[in-house]
C-alpha cells in the first residue's frame, strides 16, 4: 500500500517539502499542510459509498447488482449498509454469471430503470463485455434513439498488489475505443463523489474504472464536494498541480505517482504540470492541448499496457493539433508489455515507478541522455 | 395486481367445485416454491366456461399437484411421505432430502420425450379431448389474415433482395403461427424482445408494410435512420425492441425488463424468442436461472426449428429439446406444436397469466421447421435434402391448416382467400416502390445518437464531414442529403 502524501498548492505555490517521498515507507501520521478550504477527509471507499446512497435516494430507478453487493457489503465494502437501508429490491446479490447479470442489468436499463452494475474487478468484465458494447454501447445508435441505456458498470480496475495476471489488467484504452461509452478513471475522494454521482445520472452507458489500491486512501474533501447535489463534469480533465516546464497526463492511481514525480522534479528545477484525466472517453482533448502549448513538453503516464493505450491517443491528439509546439518528441509511461507477474519483485518492474515518470520527464526537458545516444 | 387475485380466487372457488379440489392451493404471489407435476387437467368444458370469446386472458392454469401439499414461502422443502422417519432424510443446504441406498443414476434422456401440447390436426380439425382458449371469428380472421401477410411479405422481399434491390433478408416461412398467434394473446404492454425471426409480431402489433419497407431500404423514414441491415426492426409505441444481430443476447435483457415491469407493478410482462441454436449461448442459461431466482415475470419463446443454418439439432444439443432444460433451472415449462396457431394462442395466454399474476418465468418450446433458408445469404438444399423441405413447406404449413379450421367455422372462403392475398401483394409492391425511391437519412445522421447529446468531436468531425462533401461533391452519392 501506498502512503500517500498529498499537499494542495495554492495560487502562490510554495516550497514546503515532504520528506520521506519513497512508496515504501508508510508514514503514521500524515504530514501534509493545505491551502485549500477543505476541512474533511474521506477515504475514495466512503467518497463511493456515500455518492451510491445519495443517488440511490434521490432516484429510485437507481438500483445496484453484483456479486457479494448485498449481504457481504460489498466485495471491498464499497456498498456497505446499502442493502440494509434499500432492501432487496434495490441491492441485488446476483448468481455468478457476470454475462447474466450485465444482459440483465442492460434490459432494465433498456426498460428505463439506472443500474449499476458492480465487476468484483474488471478483469471479470471480459466475461460480459458483449453485453457492454453490443448491447449497451451501440443500442442508442442501432435503435436510432430509441432504446437509451443509462447503465453505470463500475469496479476495480487495473494492478492490485500481488495478484497476478487475470486480476490486474488494465481496461481503460478498450473500453475508451468504443464509441457509445463513456469512460471515467476517479483519482481522488472528490473525483469519486463528482465522477460517480454524474455518471449515474448520465443518460449514455458509463463505465467507471474505480481502484483497489486507492479504496483505503484518505483525501481532504471541500464542503461543496460533501453536498448531497455535487456533480462533476464528464469530459473535462483537471489540473492537479500547475506548471511551466513539463506537461504529464496521468489517471486513477498514477495521478498520485505523477504528483509524487513533480515534487521531485522541482528539487531538479524542472517544473511540472499534472493533468489528472477524470474522463478517458471524452478526452479532454483541449486541456492537455492547452498544456502542452504552455509547456511545450509531454510525458503521458498510465499503468496498463502500451500498445494502442491512452498514452498513444493522447499523443496522437497533440501531434494532429499542436505539433508545432513541441520542443521534444512525447514520452509515454505505461506497465511492460507482459502479463502481470506475481512475484512481487517483478511485479514492481512490471508497472511505472515514481522514477520511471521522473526519469521520462527528465529526457523530455533533456537534461538526460536519451538512451539511443548512448553506444 | 388486485384484478388477478380476484379473478383467481373466483376461478378456484369455480375450480374447486367442479372437480372436488382437495388440499389448499395458496393463490399468493409467493407460492412459486417448489413444484411438481405440473399437469393442467382443466377440462375442455370447464376451460371454455372459464374463457371469454374476446381473447381476455383469463383462463388460469392451476397448479394440481397429485399429492396433496401446502406450499409455504420457507425454506424450499421436499416434504416426503418419509418424512417422519428420520433415517431417511438429511438436512443440506438447499433442504431436505431423502436418501436411498440403491446408486442410481439419472438416465441422460427420460423414456418418453416431452408431450407436445396440439389442439388441431394436420387437416384443421379440432383434436378430440382438447382443451384450449376459445377465439372469436373476428380474433380468428385477424390471426389468419396477419399469416397470409407475414407469407406474403417474406416472399415479395425475398425476391426484392433477390432482385439487388435490397442487400439482405430473412424470411419466417413456416414460423407463421408461432409470430402471429403469440402476438395475439399478449397485449401491447407486453415488452417484445426478438432475436431476428418474429415480425409477425410487429405485424400483428400494427407495424404497417411501408413501415416494414423503409427499414429494409434504409431510407429517411427508417426509425432506424439507416443505420442496420434490413429486418433489424424496433418500434418504442410498438413495445418491441430493436433487433440486434447477436444471437441470445436479448434473453436476458428481456429478464432485467421483466424485473423492472414486477418493480413498477405493471400489469404487464416481458416476452423474447430465440431459435433453438440460441439455447447453447450462455446468455440463455444465466438468463434463465436469473428468472427464477429473481422471480421476474417473462415469457422465454424457443423456436425450435430443427435448424441453426446448418446445424441440426442433434449437433446442437442431446437434451430432449429445449422444454426439458426448464426444470432444471426451476422454471415451469411447456412444449407446443408451433405449427398449430390456437395451441400456441391458448398456451400463451396461460404462461402470461402465470408469469404476471406468479410473478414467475414461463419457458415455451414451440416445436417447427424452418421451411426458408436462414436467410438470403444461404442455400440450405447444401445441407438439407430438398423434398424434407418441400414436404414441411405444403403438408405441414401452418398457414393452410388454420385456414382449413376457419373455413370449416364458415368464417373464410376461397374468394376471401384470393381476394385477401392479390390486395396484400398489391400493397406490398406499392411499399416497395414508394420505399426505394425515398431519400436517403441525411449525412447528420451518422453523427446523432451515439451519445444522448453529441459530443465535441463529433461535431467537429461532421463539420468537417460537410466541408469536404461540399469541397468535392463529385466523391460523394447524390441521393444523399445533407
Amino acid at each position: 500500500m501506498l502512503g500517500v502524501i498529498r499537499r494542495k498548492i495554492g495560487a502562490g505555490g510554495s516550497s514546503l517539502l515532504t520528506s520521506g517521498w519513497s512508496f515504501q515507507s508508510r508514514p503514521a501520521v500524515s504530514a501534509w499542510r493545505s491551502y485549500s478550504s477543505a476541512a474533511k477527509e474521506m477515504t475514495v471507499r466512503d467518497a463511493l459509498n456515500s455518492a451510491l446512497d445519495e443517488e440511490m435516494s434521490a432516484d429510485p430507478k437507481v438500483f445496484l447488482m453484483g456479486e457479494e453487493v448485498g449481504e457481504y457489503q460489498g466485495a471491498y465494502k464499497i456498498s456497505k449498509g446499502l442493502l440494509e437501508k434499500y432492501g432487496p429490491e434495490r441491492v441485488l446479490d446476483t448468481p455468478i454469471t457476470e454475462a447474466g447479470f450485465t444482459g440483465i442489468g442492460v434490459g432494465a436499463a433498456y426498460y428505463g430503470l439506472r443500474p449499476v452494475v458492480e465487476f468484483m474487478t474488471f478483469n471479470f468484465s471480459m466475461q460480459a463485455i458483449d453485453h457492454i458494447i453490443n448491447s449497451a454501447a451501440k443500442s442508442n445508435y442501432m435503435s436510432a434513439g430509441q432504446i437509451s441505456v443509462p447503465i453505470v458498470f463500475r469496479g476495480p480496475n487495473g494492478a492490485a498488489a500481488g495478484v497476478g495476471a487475470q486480476h490486474s489488467h488494465c481496461f481503460a484504452a478498450w473500453f475508451a475505443s468504443c464509441p457509445g461509452l463513456k469512460v471515467l478513471a476517479p483519482y481522488s475522494s472528490e473525483d469519486a463523489r463528482g465522477l460517480l454521482k454524474a455518471a449515474i445520472r448520465d443518460p449514455d452507458p458509463v463505465v467507471f474504472l474505480e481502484n483497489e489500491l486507492l479504496y483505503g486512501e484518505s483525501f481532504p474533501v471541500s464542503a461543496e464536494s460533501l453536498d448531497s447535489s455535487f456533480c462533476l463534469p464528464i469530459g473535462k480533465a483537471k489540473i492537479e498541480r500547475e506548471g511551466k516546464d513539463v506537461t504529464i497526463t496521468a489517471f486513477s492511481k498514477m495521478v498520485g505517482y505523477a504528483l509524487k514525480a513533480a515534487e521531485i522534479l522541482t528539487k531538479e528545477g524542472i517544473s511540472a504540470e499534472v493533468i489528472n484525466l477524470r474522463s478517458i472517453r471524452p478526452l479532454d482533448r483541449s486541456t492537455i492541448n492547452a498544456s502542452v502549448r504552455k509547456t511545450n513538453r509531454l510525458v503521458t503516464v498510465e499503468e496498463g499496457f502500451p500498445q494502442h493505450g491512452v498514452g498513444a491517443e493522447i499523443c496522437t491528439s497533440i501531434v494532429e493539433e499542436s505539433f508545432g509546439y513541441l520542443d521534444a518528441p512525447v514520452e509515454r509511461i505505461a506497465g511492460a508489455d507482459v502479463p502481470m507477474p506475481y512475484a512481487a519483485n517483478l511485479e514492481r518492474l512490471a508497472v511505472p515507478q515514481v522514477e520511471d515518470i521522473v526519469r521520462a520527464a527528465k529526457r523530455a526537458c533533456y537534461r538526460s541522455v536519451p538512451l539511443a545516444a548512448v553506444a | 395486481m388486485a384484478l388477478c387475485m380476484r379473478k383467481s380466487l373466483n376461478l378456484i372457488n369455480l375450480l374447486k367445485s367442479k372437480m372436488g379440489l382437495l388440499g389448499t392451493i395458496n393463490p399468493s404471489p409467493w407460492a412459486s416454491t417448489l413444484s411438481r407435476h405440473h399437469e393442467f387437467p382443466v377440462p375442455a368444458q370447464t376451460a371454455q366456461n372459464l374463457g371469454s370469446s374476446d381473447g381476455d386472458w383469463i383462463v388460469k392454469a392451476i397448479v394440481l399437484s397429485s399429492r396433496r401439499f401446502k406450499w409455504t414461502k420457507a425454506e424450499k422443502q421436499l416434504i416426503s411421505r418419509n418424512d417422519v422417519d428420520d433415517n431417511k432424510v438429511l438436512d443440506f443446504p438447499g433442504g431436505k432430502v431423502s436418501f436411498t441406498p440403491e446408486m442410481r443414476f439419472i438416465p441422460e434422456s427420460p423414456e418418453e420425450r416431452t408431450r407436445c401440447y396440439r389442439v388441431l390436426d394436420g387437416e384443421g380439425q379440432l383434436i378430440i379431448g382438447n382443451n384450449f382458449v376459445q377465439v372469436s371469428k373476428e380474433l380468428a380472421v385477424k390471426m389468419y389474415t396477419d399469416m397470409v401477410t407475414l407469407q406474403t411479405m417474406d416472399t415479395i422481399f425475398y425476391e426484392a433482395q433477390r432482385q439487388g434491390r435490397i442487400s439482405f433478408y430473412l424470411t419466417t416461412i413456416g414460423e407463421e403461427a408461432i409470430n402471429i398467434a403469440t402476438a395475439a394473446a399478449l397485449s401491447i404492454d407486453d415488452h417484445v424482445f426478438p432475436q431476428y425471426r418474429e415480425p409477425g409480431v410487429l405485424l400483428w402489433r400494427g407495424f404497417t408494410l411501408q413501415e416494414f419497407a423503409n427499414q429494409c431500404f434504409g431510407n429517411k423514414f427508417d426509425y432506424g435512420k439507416g443505420r442496420q441491415m434490413p429486418i433489424h426492426y424496433g418500434s418504442n409505441k410498438h413495445n418491441y425492441f430493436t433487433v440486434s444481430s447477436t444471437i441470445a443476447t436479448q434473453i436476458p435483457h428481456a429478464v432485467g425488463a421483466a424485473y423492472s415491469l414486477k418493480m413498477d407493478r405493471k400489469e404487464a410482462c416481458a416476452v423474447t424468442y430465440f431459435g433453438d441454436g440460441g439455447t447453447s449461448e450462455g446468455d440463455f442459461h444465466a438468463a434463465l436461472n436469473f428468472a427464477a431466482v429473481m422471480e421476474a415475470p417473462v415469457i422465454f419463446i424457443c423456436r425450435n426449428n430443427g435448424w441453426a443454418i446448418s446445424t441440426p439439432t442433434s449437433d446442437q444439443f442431446r437434451s430432449d429439446g429445449a422444454v426439458v432444460r426448464g426444470q432444471a433451472y426451476g422454471v415451469r415449462s411447456i412444449r407446443v406444436d408451433g405449427n398449430d396457431a390456437l395451441a400456441i394462442y391458448s398456451a400463451v395466454l396461460a404462461a402470461r397469466e402465470m408469469a404476471i399474476c406468479e410473478h414467475r418465468p414461463i419457458l415455451i418450446e414451440a416445436l417447427t421447421y424452418r421451411v426458408g433458408h436462414h436467410s438470403t445469404s444461404d442455400d440450405s438444399t447444401k445441407y438439407r435434402p430438398i423434398d424434407e423441405i418441400e414436404w414441411w413447406k405444403s403438408a405441414r404449413d401452418p398457414v393452410t391448416r388454420f385456414r382449413k379450421w376457419i373455413e370449416s367455422k364458415r368464417w373464410w372462403s376461397g374468394e376471401a382467400e384470393s381476394e385477401f392475398r392479390s390486395s396484400v401483394r398489391t400493397q406490398l409492391l406499392h411499399a416497395i416502390q414508394v420505399a426505394e425511391k425515398l431519400e436517403k437519412p441525411p449525412v447528420a445522421d451518422i453523427f446523432t445518437d451515439v451519445y444522448d447529446v453529441p459530443p465535441s468531436n463529433l461535431q467537429e468531425q461532421e463539420k468537417l464531414l460537410k466541408e469536404t462533401i461540399k469541397r468535392h461533391p463529385q466523391d460523394y452519392p447524390s441521393d444523399v442529403p445533407s
